[in-house]
Protein backbone atom coordinates (compact mmCIF):
# COMPACT_ATOMS: atom_id res chain seq x y z
CA UNK A 1 0.00 0.00 0.00
CA UNK A 2 2.99 2.73 0.63
CA UNK A 3 3.63 2.73 -3.40
CA UNK A 4 -0.29 4.39 -3.35
CA UNK A 5 0.60 6.41 -0.54
CA UNK A 6 4.04 7.80 -2.70
CA UNK A 7 2.04 8.37 -5.67
CA UNK A 8 0.20 11.29 -4.86
CA UNK A 9 1.65 13.86 -2.66
CA UNK A 10 4.45 14.34 -0.23
CA UNK A 11 4.84 12.09 3.12
CA UNK A 12 2.14 12.63 6.09
CA UNK A 13 3.64 15.04 8.61
CA UNK A 14 1.93 14.44 11.71
CA UNK A 15 1.05 17.41 14.36
CA UNK A 16 3.30 18.32 16.55
CA UNK A 17 3.02 20.92 19.47
CA UNK A 18 3.88 23.51 17.23
CA UNK A 19 0.19 23.22 15.92
CA UNK A 20 -0.73 24.82 19.49
CA UNK A 21 0.90 28.27 18.84
CA UNK A 22 -0.82 30.84 16.92
CA UNK A 23 0.01 34.07 15.29
CA UNK A 24 -2.06 37.35 16.54
CA UNK A 25 -5.11 37.50 14.52
CA UNK A 26 -4.00 41.42 14.52
CA UNK A 27 -1.14 43.65 15.36
CA UNK A 28 1.79 41.66 17.17
CA UNK A 29 0.80 41.74 20.75
CA UNK A 30 0.64 38.18 22.39
CA UNK A 31 -3.26 39.12 23.76
CA UNK A 32 -4.25 39.49 20.14
CA UNK A 33 -3.70 35.41 20.26
CA UNK A 34 -6.34 32.64 19.79
CA UNK A 35 -5.59 31.25 23.64
CA UNK A 36 -5.87 35.02 25.22
CA UNK A 37 -9.14 35.98 23.69
CA UNK A 38 -10.36 32.72 24.43
CA UNK A 39 -10.08 32.64 27.63
CA UNK A 40 -10.97 36.41 27.48
CA UNK A 41 -14.50 35.67 26.40
CA UNK A 42 -14.88 32.30 28.87
CA UNK A 43 -14.96 35.27 31.47
CA UNK A 44 -17.61 37.01 29.90
CA UNK A 45 -19.38 34.42 28.99
CA UNK A 46 -19.54 32.55 32.27
CA UNK A 47 -20.16 35.97 33.96
CA UNK A 48 -23.23 36.44 31.38
CA UNK A 49 -24.81 33.36 31.95
CA UNK A 50 -24.90 33.42 35.74
CA UNK A 51 -26.16 36.35 35.56
CA UNK A 52 -29.04 36.07 33.42
CA UNK A 53 -29.91 32.90 35.09
CA UNK A 54 -29.59 34.36 38.26
CA UNK A 55 -31.47 38.03 37.71
CA UNK A 56 -35.35 36.50 38.02
CA UNK A 57 -34.38 34.05 40.69
CA UNK A 58 -37.78 32.96 41.60
CA UNK A 59 -38.88 29.75 44.53
CA UNK A 60 -40.27 28.06 41.08
CA UNK A 61 -37.22 28.08 39.27
CA UNK A 62 -36.72 28.92 35.25
CA UNK A 63 -35.27 26.36 33.29
CA UNK A 64 -32.06 28.94 32.46
CA UNK A 65 -32.26 29.68 36.52
CA UNK A 66 -32.46 25.32 37.33
CA UNK A 67 -29.09 24.85 35.17
CA UNK A 68 -27.35 27.81 36.67
CA UNK A 69 -28.21 26.18 40.25
CA UNK A 70 -27.75 22.65 39.46
CA UNK A 71 -23.95 23.72 38.27
CA UNK A 72 -23.49 25.66 41.37
CA UNK A 73 -25.50 23.12 43.79
CA UNK A 74 -22.89 20.07 42.33
CA UNK A 75 -19.66 22.39 43.41
CA UNK A 76 -21.33 23.66 46.87
CA UNK A 77 -21.99 19.84 47.90
CA UNK A 78 -20.35 17.50 46.40
CA UNK A 79 -17.10 19.07 46.25
CA UNK A 80 -17.45 21.65 49.05
CA UNK A 81 -19.76 20.11 51.72
CA UNK A 82 -18.80 16.68 51.10
CA UNK A 83 -14.89 17.37 50.77
CA UNK A 84 -14.26 20.30 52.86
CA UNK A 85 -16.53 19.66 55.35
CA UNK A 86 -17.78 22.43 58.04
CA UNK A 87 -16.53 25.66 57.06
CA UNK A 88 -16.82 24.78 53.25
CA UNK A 89 -19.19 28.11 52.77
CA UNK A 90 -16.40 30.43 52.71
CA UNK A 91 -14.04 28.47 49.82
CA UNK A 92 -17.36 27.65 47.89
CA UNK A 93 -17.11 30.73 45.50
CA UNK A 94 -12.99 30.00 44.96
CA UNK A 95 -14.01 26.40 43.96
CA UNK A 96 -17.39 27.83 42.25
CA UNK A 97 -15.09 30.04 39.71
CA UNK A 98 -12.31 27.50 39.27
CA UNK A 99 -14.98 24.67 37.99
CA UNK A 100 -16.65 27.10 35.92
CA UNK A 101 -13.55 28.31 34.17
CA UNK A 102 -11.57 25.07 33.58
CA UNK A 103 -14.72 23.59 32.30
CA UNK A 104 -15.59 26.13 29.85
CA UNK A 105 -11.86 26.59 28.72
CA UNK A 106 -11.71 22.93 28.24
CA UNK A 107 -15.28 22.74 26.20
CA UNK A 108 -13.89 25.14 23.95
CA UNK A 109 -11.77 22.33 22.51
CA UNK A 110 -15.04 20.76 21.01
CA UNK A 111 -17.07 24.03 20.03
CA UNK A 112 -17.07 24.28 16.17
CA UNK A 113 -15.08 27.41 15.05
CA UNK A 114 -13.37 27.80 18.34
CA UNK A 115 -11.90 24.03 19.01
CA UNK A 116 -8.99 24.45 20.60
CA UNK A 117 -9.10 23.68 24.52
CA UNK A 118 -7.11 26.98 26.05
CA UNK A 119 -5.81 24.68 28.93
CA UNK A 120 -3.36 22.79 26.30
CA UNK A 121 -1.17 26.02 26.80
CA UNK A 122 1.10 25.00 30.16
CA UNK A 123 0.61 28.94 31.05
CA UNK A 124 -3.36 28.82 31.96
CA UNK A 125 -3.40 25.80 34.09
CA UNK A 126 -0.25 27.08 35.98
CA UNK A 127 -1.63 30.38 37.03
CA UNK A 128 -4.91 28.39 38.53
CA UNK A 129 -2.78 26.32 40.38
CA UNK A 130 -0.50 29.11 41.73
CA UNK A 131 -3.67 30.63 43.47
CA UNK A 132 -5.11 27.32 44.59
CA UNK A 133 -0.88 26.70 46.04
CA UNK A 134 -1.36 30.07 47.73
CA UNK A 135 -4.47 29.42 49.19
CA UNK A 136 -4.51 26.03 50.74
CA UNK A 137 -0.59 27.36 52.44
CA UNK A 138 -2.34 30.80 53.08
CA UNK A 139 -5.25 28.90 54.92
CA UNK A 140 -2.72 26.12 56.84
CA UNK A 141 -0.39 28.70 57.71
CA UNK A 142 -3.53 31.18 58.98
CA UNK A 143 -4.78 28.28 61.30
CA UNK A 144 -2.28 26.36 62.76
CA UNK A 145 0.73 28.93 62.48
CA UNK A 146 4.18 27.84 60.30
CA UNK A 147 5.88 25.71 62.96
CA UNK A 148 2.98 23.53 63.40
CA UNK A 149 1.92 23.42 59.82
CA UNK A 150 5.83 22.12 58.74
CA UNK A 151 5.53 19.90 62.08
CA UNK A 152 2.32 18.24 61.16
CA UNK A 153 3.29 18.18 57.43
CA UNK A 154 6.79 16.64 58.06
CA UNK A 155 6.57 14.21 61.23
CA UNK A 156 2.88 13.03 60.82
CA UNK A 157 2.18 10.81 64.16
CA UNK A 158 2.19 6.76 64.95
CA UNK A 159 5.38 6.34 62.41
CA UNK A 160 8.78 4.38 63.94
CA UNK A 161 11.26 7.46 64.54
CA UNK A 162 14.00 5.87 61.59
CA UNK A 163 11.33 6.09 59.27
CA UNK A 164 11.28 10.05 59.81
CA UNK A 165 14.37 10.46 57.54
CA UNK A 166 12.70 9.38 54.38
CA UNK A 167 9.75 10.41 55.31
CA UNK A 168 10.29 13.89 56.44
CA UNK A 169 11.49 14.99 53.14
CA UNK A 170 9.12 12.88 50.69
CA UNK A 171 5.97 14.64 52.60
CA UNK A 172 7.55 18.12 52.58
CA UNK A 173 8.23 17.60 48.51
CA UNK A 174 4.55 16.76 48.07
CA UNK A 175 3.35 19.85 49.82
CA UNK A 176 5.85 22.04 48.00
CA UNK A 177 6.49 20.63 44.71
CA UNK A 178 4.74 17.61 43.30
CA UNK A 179 1.23 19.05 44.66
CA UNK A 180 1.03 22.01 42.38
CA UNK A 181 3.29 20.10 39.57
CA UNK A 182 0.91 17.19 39.65
CA UNK A 183 -2.40 19.52 39.12
CA UNK A 184 -1.19 21.81 36.48
CA UNK A 185 0.62 19.29 34.40
CA UNK A 186 -2.49 16.72 34.95
CA UNK A 187 -4.52 19.33 33.34
CA UNK A 188 -2.33 20.61 30.74
CA UNK A 189 -1.59 17.04 29.55
CA UNK A 190 -5.08 15.45 29.10
CA UNK A 191 -5.81 18.48 27.48
CA UNK A 192 -3.06 18.64 25.00
CA UNK A 193 -3.29 15.12 24.34
CA UNK A 194 -6.82 14.86 23.35
CA UNK A 195 -6.20 17.99 20.92
CA UNK A 196 -3.57 15.91 19.93
CA UNK A 197 -5.59 12.97 19.52
CA UNK A 198 -8.18 14.99 17.42
CA UNK A 199 -5.57 16.58 15.48
CA UNK A 200 -4.16 13.42 13.98
CA UNK A 201 -7.19 11.55 12.81
CA UNK A 202 -8.69 15.10 11.41
CA UNK A 203 -5.67 15.56 9.59
CA UNK A 204 -4.87 11.79 8.79
CA UNK A 205 -8.69 11.60 7.20
CA UNK A 206 -7.66 15.14 5.39
CA UNK A 207 -4.50 13.33 3.75
CA UNK A 208 -5.84 10.26 2.93
CA UNK A 209 -8.79 11.85 1.55
CA UNK A 210 -6.45 13.37 -1.39
CA UNK A 211 -4.97 10.27 -1.65
CA UNK A 212 -5.41 7.88 -4.34
CA UNK A 213 -8.81 6.29 -4.71
CA UNK A 214 -8.36 3.02 -2.75
CA UNK A 215 -6.93 5.36 0.46
CA UNK A 216 -10.02 7.62 0.46
CA UNK A 217 -11.91 4.89 2.00
CA UNK A 218 -10.04 4.77 4.94
CA UNK A 219 -10.57 8.14 5.25
CA UNK A 220 -14.09 7.65 6.18
CA UNK A 221 -13.16 5.88 9.08
CA UNK A 222 -10.20 8.29 10.44
CA UNK A 223 -12.89 11.23 10.17
CA UNK A 224 -15.23 8.84 12.40
CA UNK A 225 -12.90 7.69 14.99
CA UNK A 226 -12.21 12.14 15.01
CA UNK A 227 -16.30 12.43 15.69
CA UNK A 228 -16.25 9.58 18.51
CA UNK A 229 -12.90 11.07 19.88
CA UNK A 230 -14.60 14.32 20.36
CA UNK A 231 -17.48 12.81 22.33
CA UNK A 232 -15.33 10.91 24.38
CA UNK A 233 -13.08 14.03 24.84
CA UNK A 234 -15.77 15.75 26.13
CA UNK A 235 -16.34 13.58 28.77
CA UNK A 236 -12.88 13.59 29.87
CA UNK A 237 -13.22 17.57 29.49
CA UNK A 238 -16.32 17.73 32.16
CA UNK A 239 -13.82 14.97 34.20
CA UNK A 240 -10.38 17.20 34.58
CA UNK A 241 -12.69 19.98 35.44
CA UNK A 242 -14.05 18.36 38.09
CA UNK A 243 -11.00 16.13 39.38
CA UNK A 244 -8.91 19.98 38.99
CA UNK A 245 -11.76 21.29 41.70
CA UNK A 246 -11.76 18.71 43.76
CA UNK A 247 -8.13 18.14 44.31
CA UNK A 248 -7.90 21.87 45.33
CA UNK A 249 -10.88 21.21 47.77
CA UNK A 250 -8.88 17.91 49.15
CA UNK A 251 -5.85 20.29 49.32
CA UNK A 252 -8.02 23.43 51.40
CA UNK A 253 -9.12 20.36 53.22
CA UNK A 254 -6.41 18.63 54.32
CA UNK A 255 -4.86 22.34 55.32
CA UNK A 256 -7.85 22.41 57.25
CA UNK A 257 -7.69 19.20 59.18
CA UNK A 258 -6.33 18.99 62.58
CA UNK A 259 -4.47 16.35 62.50
CA UNK A 260 -3.54 13.52 59.56
CA UNK B 1 9.49 4.81 9.21
CA UNK B 2 10.60 7.04 11.00
CA UNK B 3 10.16 8.31 14.96
CA UNK B 4 11.59 8.64 17.98
CA UNK B 5 11.72 6.21 20.45
CA UNK B 6 10.73 8.64 23.26
CA UNK B 7 6.95 7.25 22.15
CA UNK B 8 7.76 3.61 22.68
CA UNK B 9 8.98 5.59 26.01
CA UNK B 10 5.78 7.07 26.70
CA UNK B 11 3.98 3.50 25.31
CA UNK B 12 5.85 1.53 28.12
CA UNK B 13 4.76 4.25 30.78
CA UNK B 14 0.79 3.96 30.31
CA UNK B 15 1.35 0.13 31.48
CA UNK B 16 1.22 1.25 35.22
CA UNK B 17 -1.22 3.93 35.53
CA UNK B 18 -3.26 1.97 33.26
CA UNK B 19 -3.38 -1.27 35.62
CA UNK B 20 -3.91 1.12 38.09
CA UNK B 21 -6.97 2.72 36.74
CA UNK B 22 -7.90 -0.73 36.49
CA UNK B 23 -7.97 -1.52 39.88
CA UNK B 24 -8.81 1.34 41.46
CA UNK B 25 -12.21 1.82 39.30
CA UNK B 26 -12.64 -2.43 39.88
CA UNK B 27 -12.51 -1.54 43.44
CA UNK B 28 -15.09 1.47 43.41
CA UNK B 29 -17.30 -0.57 41.39
CA UNK B 30 -17.13 -3.77 44.43
CA UNK B 31 -17.39 -1.23 46.90
CA UNK B 32 -20.75 0.59 45.31
CA UNK B 33 -21.92 -2.98 44.59
CA UNK B 34 -21.84 -4.06 47.96
CA UNK B 35 -23.16 -1.35 49.77
CA UNK B 36 -24.83 1.12 47.29
CA UNK B 37 -25.75 3.78 49.34
CA UNK B 38 -21.89 4.33 50.02
CA UNK B 39 -21.56 6.16 46.39
CA UNK B 40 -21.16 9.67 47.48
CA UNK B 41 -18.57 8.62 49.42
CA UNK B 42 -15.84 6.56 47.49
CA UNK B 43 -16.50 8.24 44.58
CA UNK B 44 -13.92 11.28 45.59
CA UNK B 45 -12.00 8.78 46.81
CA UNK B 46 -12.19 7.08 43.66
CA UNK B 47 -11.72 9.90 41.27
CA UNK B 48 -8.66 10.80 43.52
CA UNK B 49 -6.83 7.81 43.19
CA UNK B 50 -7.37 8.08 39.45
CA UNK B 51 -6.12 11.37 39.20
CA UNK B 52 -3.19 10.64 41.07
CA UNK B 53 -2.48 7.46 39.22
CA UNK B 54 -3.34 8.99 35.77
CA UNK B 55 -0.81 11.78 36.76
CA UNK B 56 2.33 9.63 36.11
CA UNK B 57 0.88 8.34 32.42
CA UNK B 58 0.69 12.11 32.16
CA UNK B 59 4.07 12.94 33.18
CA UNK B 60 5.02 10.18 30.55
CA UNK B 61 3.37 11.73 27.81
CA UNK B 62 4.67 15.19 28.56
CA UNK B 63 8.75 13.39 28.71
CA UNK B 64 7.85 12.27 25.17
CA UNK B 65 7.67 15.97 24.09
CA UNK B 66 10.12 17.18 25.99
CA UNK B 67 12.90 14.93 25.25
CA UNK B 68 13.37 14.95 21.99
Amino acid sequence: MSHLLHMAQPAFVPPSSSDFFFNPAFGSSFLATKPVMLVMFSVILIAAFFTVSARKAAVVPSRLQFAGEMVYGFVRNSIGKDVIGEEYQRFVPFLFAIFTFVLTNNLFGVVPFMQFPTMSHIGFPVSITIFVYLVYHYVAIKKKGLGRYLKEMCFMPGVPKAVYVILAPVEFLTYFAVRPLTLAMRLFGNMFAGHLLLLLFTLGGEYMLKSALFVKFFAILSFGMAIGLSFFEMGIQCLQAYIFTLLAALYIAGALADEH
Amino acid sequence: MKGTLSIVGFGLSTIGPGTATGLIFAAYINGVARQPEARSILQPIAFLGFALAEALAIFGLVLAFVLK
